[in-house]
């Protein structure tokens, strides 16, 4: 397999019972996700945007075809191989943002370290990185209650980035914060992708989101129904 | 560790809820210890007052003794010589000849053992100097319960018939010089003391006995042939199987108010990963293995139960303590009805295994509880939990 390449799905299929029917959930998807990429899935609801984030994710599996992800078929993961795989390579965005309501900022994004083993010296060096890339340090003591919708997702941003992750999986990161916000975060992410080179996939029918994709593919009842790149000219300018 | 140091601030960021479990709890936990520490101390208590007043430090019995069996006494008895002599002699050792015999009080008749005790001893703390120097041909000693039963007082005097070695029946008046007030069964009911020289005269023998009770401490000193050696533990042991039924309807108590307490928090912990099914999603997504959520939970869970040792232990060690240096007053009578020695004031015993073992106990229970929630989370599909469902 070319070594740039981070995803490829073959023939993926994913059904879903139904009583006595099936739900076509995704059919026949086949996708190649490149190193560094800036991608989203975008598509009206129902077209199996999450379906397939998660299977990327390997918080799934596939019914039917494969999904390889950083080298390792989700379809024949186990569960611990799974989680070690997200743990270490994977970062998600959620759209309710998903932080642990009792646990501080610092504490939120020092989370996927602990699982690691990491030591204290070194958590704490990434976690105030981490914070400082999305302009948080200063809120460091804050319990999730007390941010704001923007800052909530800022720090599930840096909860992601903060073991330095190949990928992030952004299911409809803005669905849930104003257009500002939702522009700052983007960019923030867009920024991380550049420096990091840290690879992005979003699902999305936001069409700000939209604004800063590089490459846009859309699936419509489970079937990638196009997928285009989009050149530098076509997109939102940076602020 | 990690996961130690999660479940704390999950438990601790659980708020009223965890707090008020864990008070439940540390109910339950007190008053195990609590009422096992009374009853520790009461079986300390009357072992005590038992040991002082009729065991001693063990007793040597003629073989073939058995003081539930009366037919076993006619032959029950035996010279005393080597050790047990020197024992006896020195003072050490408390020779007691026992004879079965009938009294006719008031016209009755009743069944009474006799007992010869030597009116010197210092074996026991037991009143027998009154059976001294007494000018009452047979001068007897009864316990108050005996003096209930029987009728009979200080000064009066009653008919006893007895057989002697060669098995011929006798018959003469003995007098009670002294009733005593003891709170202690075992040397009270169905007997008469009497000093040892006279019944030996009575029965017929000389230097014999049936049994011999060493003094406090001594214990064993070697095998003597023609005589078993009962310790303490045989001894005493109808006093513990007492006070162990006693505590029979205090572990019922304490039971109610431990399934109380695990009640609360097996419901919290269903509760809990309904609630944060999404939390647990989250958890997955970032990269916790199903086995390190389901051990974060029961560790959340099973961490009540330190919390409530804690809770516990700021009310508990002062109230215990207090009842430890005051004691707890017992209401007047009680001593008798517990059926065994007991004084009017109890003093609880509070030992380090008591309160290790109470809490090694409460902590494994706990954690079990704890644990049987968390098994719905093995089931868990990640997306489901996500997506809000169970
Ligand atoms: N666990 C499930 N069981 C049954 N059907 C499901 C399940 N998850 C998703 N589906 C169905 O699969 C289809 C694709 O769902 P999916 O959530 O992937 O869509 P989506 O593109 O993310 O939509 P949205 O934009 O609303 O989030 C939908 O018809 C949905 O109802
Ligand atoms: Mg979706």
């Amino acid at each position: 397999m070319d070594d740039s390449v981070l995803i490829r799905t073959v023939d993926l299929v994913k059904i879903y019972p139904m009583g006595d029917q099936k739900l076509i959930a995704l059919n026949q998807v086949n996708l190649i996700l490149r190193k560094g990429e800036f991608a989203g899935l975008v598509g009206p609801s129902g077209s199996g945007k999450t379906t397939l984030l998660n299977i990327i994710g390997s918080l799934d599996v596939p019914t039917r075809g494969s999904a390889e992800v950083l080298g390792e078929k989700v379809e024949t993961l186990s569960h611990r191989k799974a989680a070690e795989l997200r743990n270490k390579h994977i970062g998600f965005i959620f759209q309710t943002f998903n932080l642990l309501p009792v646990y501080t900022v610092y504490e939120n994004v020092e989370f996927p370290l602990l699982l690691l083993d990491l030591s204290a010296s070194q958590r704490k060096k990434a976690v105030m990185a981490a914070l400082e890339w999305v302009h948080l340090a200063d809120r460091a003591k804050s319990k999730p209650p007390q941010l704001s919708g923007g800052e909530s997702q800022r720090v599930a941003v840096a909860r992601a980035m903060v073991k330095r992750p190949d990928l992030v999986l952004a299911d409809e990161p803005t669905a849930n914060l104003d257009a500002d916000n939702s522009h700052h975060i983007l960019d923030t992410m867009e920024v991380l992708n550049r420096d990091l080179g840290t690879t992005f996939l979003f699902s999305t029918h936001d069409q700000k989101v939209i604004e800063h994709l590089r490459r846009k593919i859309s699936l419509v009842d489970g079937r990638i129904a196009n997928d285009e790149t989009i050149g530098d000219e076509n997109r939102r300018k940076r602020p | 560790m990690t996961i130690l140091k999660l479940a704390v601030r999950n438990l601790l960021g659980g708020g009223m809820k965890s707090w008020l479990n864990a008070v439940v709890l540390s109910l339950a936990y007190v008053t195990i210890i609590w009422t096992q520490g009374l009853y520790q101390g009461m079986d300390r208590q009357v072992s005590r007052t038992m040991i002082d007043a009729a065991v001693g430090g063990g007793q040597y019995w003629v073989e073939g003794y058995d003081p539930y069996d009366p037919f076993t006494l006619q032959d029950a008895r035996l010279k005393l010589t080597g050790k047990l002599e020197e024992l006896a002699q020195s003072g050490e050792a408390a020779p007691v000849l026992i004879v079965q015999g009938t009294i006719y009080p008031n016209g009755r008749v009743q069944a009474a053992l006799l007992k010869g005790i030597d009116p010197e001893q210092k074996v026991l703390m037991f009143p027998s100097s009154f059976l001294k120097d007494s000018d009452s041909e047979i001068p007897a000693l009864i316990g108050s319960r005996m003096a209930q039963s029987t009728g009979l007082g200080t000064g009066d005097t009653v008919t006893v018939r007895w057989r002697d070695v060669h098995g011929t029946f006798d018959a003469q008046d003995l007098q009670v010089v002294q009733v005593m007030t003891t709170s202690i069964q075992t040397i009270d009911i169905g007997q008469i003391w009497v000093p040892l020289k006279k019944l030996e005269e009575m029965a017929g023998v000389e230097n014999e006995a049936t049994i011999v009770i060493v003094k406090k401490g001594l214990g064993q000193a070697e095998d003597v042939p023609g005589w078993t050696f009962r310790d303490l533990d045989f001894l005493l042991q109808d006093i513990h199987q007492i006070v162990k039924s006693k505590t029979v309807g205090a572990s019922i108590f304490y039971a109610f108010l431990l399934f109380l307490a695990m009640l609360a928090i097996f419901n919290t912990q269903v509760l809990s990963i309904f609630r944060r099914r999404k939390e647990i999603g989250t958890l997955m997504a970032l990269g916790m293995t199903r086995g390190k959520v389901i051990a974060l939970f029961t560790v959340e869970g099973a961490l009540h139960a330190i919390l409530a040792a804690l809770i516990g232990a700021v009310y508990g060690i002062p109230l215990l303590a207090y009842f430890v240096a005051k004691g707890l007053g017992l209401p007047v009578g009680t001593a008798d009805s517990f059926g065994f020695a007991m004084s009017e004031k109890l003093f609880p015993t509070y030992s380090a295994g008591l309160v290790i073992g109470t809490t090694v106990l409460v902590f494994i229970i706990t954690t079990i509880v704890s644990f049987l929630p968390t098994r719905k989370i093995a089931k868990l599909k990640p997306t489901e939990a996500l997506r809000g469902k169970l």
